[in-house]
């Protein structure tokens, strides 16, 4: 497998489940999910994400509350170490773009993730490269999830706008591209702009 | 800002060109009666905005429409949900290929296809279709909100009649002084002005400040300054070439005949008017009003077989003519001689009419004199073509208040209706000024080959000084928004499409010296610098 970048710093989380326009990935360390609307990528994949939970590790098997006679929400943790162990918390990212040899694309790959691939979060020079163009935001706006795509749209454009310099430019040619998608629509349009600052 | 406005959206040869503007234009930057050109596959259009609009691309946001208060709605809202639509009349095709260019530009015959560029028309893409200042056009002024000069080919002018409209007050008059002086310079051709107000021989009046040059002022040796009114030019300083007695046996019945509703007159005292001239001769008109015997008055009335009632009512109206001062029983100079002798010499002649400004005096002057002027150039065209020689020169005949010599009632009788029907065929055309065009006769507006026409209001005047012309909406809408003065629009046989403009400036000592130069100086600064180079 060809990683985009190798100076990546950290993976943040492996891929357990993928398909082609999205895939789910736990994150190595409990509650280090990178944010709502990062860009995140695995192989030549990019993602956003899109949702994330933190669960017990067995399914059947629901913690219980452990903080009657704790001080403090860490005590709990401290009190009983294995907790970390038993908890685990995943994202799911929708796929948004790929590399194709040195370009960039903004739709679908041919193929989907592969599990136990590694998930990087992008860095700033490589969310300004990846949102050069806005092509993410038409399979954004088509996406089912239970998070609503108002809110994911909105979440990642104002993460992508803190790696430009001008992020207000890039909201407002983001918006633009938005008024364009959404032109019958201008509830949500609406909604999104609401959101964006 | 850039030249780009939008893309064409919607189009139809009929309707016209629908353009969406791009987000960074501003719709209040788009004014009604600027140009643009069309970037076709195959041709360039050029064309005028004729229509302004705001869309939306969703009803709802009108419906509740968004806090435009935040900076950031409004930028992200502007040309993408919210965006401005201008609508487009194509004039002309404009280049395209080489032969296209060489032809120069060709009315439109088709649209450009969906999603095609529209700029603003260039100075280049303009001075293709209005030309530039050279010895046959002259530049009227500036096409509205562009420092372009709109330059008008005087000698295509001149072939036809033409009109000058507008309410009173909008500057009909600086307008037809400066074309006097473009025709002056480049047209070839010699004026006649029936100047009812005094206002283009010496000096004119301006509703700013101090009086205005008029042509002799401006061109000593060309003009030469007529008066009906010796003492009142003396007055206002006025040095006048000739004054112009009329004799009464220079009086034919048609003169009295376009006077009917003046003079109020029967219609059968109109006619019987054909009966005493036969009956008296060439002084019917004093021998009509001498005839006071009443012996004398029904051998009179029996001989010609002409009512008693009718008899008065003449004599009535002769007695109006008898009472203008200028009148006189016979001439011994003949004006219309010197007048021809001027216009031969290629000067030009204005006739002022002094204190004897009421509509009596001015048309019967006025047809009299250019009934007989166009008999001569008539007769003498006619010489020319048998023997070959060279016609005379062109004549262009000013006259004021034209309703009243061209009004359907009169307009078949008097000599202008003839010389606005039949034209350039003997070298004489008119240029008519007037602020009821709607009074003109229809087939007399018809001919007309150029308007110029300053704002009017009434809906009845509108109609009838664009009778005939295609894309008449659009310009109503043109006209109803020009400026209450210094703004025109002008359409016809000398321009390739209409165009709103402001007349260019008169009145400054710059502007008289622009004016005299005729653009000249500076054509003679950039061949030099050309040469140079």
């Amino acid at each position: 497998m060809r990683f985009i970048n190798n100076q990546t710093p950290n993976k943040i989380a492996e891929v357990i489940e993928a398909s082609t326009a999205q895939f789910a990935a736990q994150c190595y360390e409990l509650y280090e999910i990178p944010p709502l609307g990062s860009l995140v990528k695995t192989g030549d994949i990019y993602g956003i994400v899109a949702e994330a939970m933190t669960s017990s590790l067995e399914p059947g098997r629901k913690p219980i509350a452990r903080g009657k006679d704790e001080a403090s929400e860490e005590a709990v943790y401290e009190s009983s170490p294995q907790l970390s162990k038993l908890l685990r918390s995943e994202f799911i990212a929708v796929v948004a773009g790929h590399k194709d040899g040195d370009n960039l694309r903004q739709y679908l790959p041919p193929q989907p993730a592969r599990i136990h691939g590694f998930v990087y979060l992008c860095q700033p020079d490589e969310v300004r490269e990846f949102s050069q163009s806005f092509g993410f935001l038409n399979i954004l706006t088509n996406v089912a999830l239970p998070v609503p795509t108002e809110e994911l749209i909105a979440a990642t454009l104002r993460q992508m706008s803190r790696a430009h310099e001008d992020s207000r430019a890039f909201l407002v040619a983001a918006g633009k591209e938005l008024a364009n998608l959404l032109s019958a629509d201008f509830i949500r349009l609406k909604n999104i702009l609401g959101r964006l600052q | 800002m850039s030249d780009r406005l939008g893309i064409v959206t919607v189009a139809s040869l009929e309707k016209g060109v629908d353009v969406r503007l791009d987000s960074p234009v501003s719709v209040e930057d788009m004014v009604v009666g600027r140009y643009v050109t069309i970037e076709g596959q195959k041709r360039r259009f050029f064309g005028m905005i004729t229509d302004v609009s705001l869309g939306v691309t969703d009803p709802r946001l009108a419906v509740s429409p968004p806090d435009i208060a935040d900076p950031f709605i409004a930028e992200v809202l502007t040309g993408t949900s919210t965006f401005g639509t201008i609508h487009v009349t194509p004039m002309l095709t404009i280049g395209g290929d080489a032969a296209a260019l060489l032809e120069g530009p060709q009315p439109v015959k088709t649209i450009p296809g969906h999603f095609s560029t529209v700029n603003l028309a260039s100075e280049r893409d303009i001075e293709l279709v209005f030309g530039k200042e050279d010895p046959q056009r002259f530049n009227i002024g500036n096409p509205l909100d562009m420092e372009l000069k709109l330059c008008l080919n005087l000698v295509e002018f001149v072939k036809r009649s033409n009109g000058i409209f507008g309410k009173s007050g909008t500057g009909k008059t600086f307008l037809t002084r400066i074309l006097l002086i473009g025709m002056l310079q480049k047209s070839q051709a010699v004026n006649l002005i029936f100047d009812m107000h005094n206002e283009y021989g010496w000096q004119g009046t301006s509703e700013a400040g101090p009086p205005v040059k008029g042509l002799k002022q401006l061109f000593q040796s060309k003009v030469a300054v007529f008066t009906l009114d010796e003492e009142n030019s003396r007055r206002r300083g006025v040095s006048t070439d000739f004054v112009v007695k009329i004799g009464y046996d220079e009086i034919e019945p048609e003169d009295i005949a376009i006077l009917r509703s003046t003079l109020n007159l029967t219609d059968l005292a109109v006619e019987a008017t054909y009966q005493l001239r036969r009956r008296f001769g060439r002084s019917w008109i004093l021998k009509t009003l001498d005839t006071e015997d009443p012996d004398e008055v029904k051998q009179l009335l029996e001989e010609s077989k002409i009512h008693e009632s009718t008899l008065q009512s003449l004599k009535r109206g002769l007695a109006t003519i008898r009472r203008l001062p200028f009148i006189e029983p016979h001439t011994p100079v003949d004006a219309v001689k010197s007048i021809l002798d001027h216009l031969d010499r290629g000067i030009n002649v204005v006739l002022e009419f002094g204190r004897y400004r009421d509509i009596t005096a001015y048309v019967l002057v006025a047809n009299m004199l250019a009934r007989r002027i166009y008999s001569q150039y008539q007769s003498r065209t006619e010489k020319a073509m048998a023997e070959g020689t060279a016609p005379p020169n062109p004549l262009v005949i000013t006259i004021e208040e034209a309703h009243k010599f061209l009004n359907p009632e009169v307009s078949s009788q008097t000599i202008f209706g003839t010389i606005a029907r039949e034209m350039r065929k003997y070298n004489v055309s008119l240029l008519v000024i007037d602020q009821r065009p709607s009074g003109i006769d229809s087939e007399v507006m018809s001919q007309m080959g150029t308007k110029i026409t300053c704002l009017l209001d009434n809906e009845r005047d509108i109609d009838s000084v664009l009778a005939g012309v295609s894309g008449k909406s659009e310009l109503k809408s043109v006209l109803a928004r020009l400026a209450p003065k210094q703004q025109a629009l002008i359409f016809g046989h000398a321009v390739p499409m209409p165009v709103a403009f402001q007349p260019r400036e008169y009145g400054s000592a710059r502007s008289y010296k622009d004016l005299v130069s005729g653009g000249q100086p500076e054509q003679a600064e950039k061949d030099v610098e050309e040469l140079w180079e």
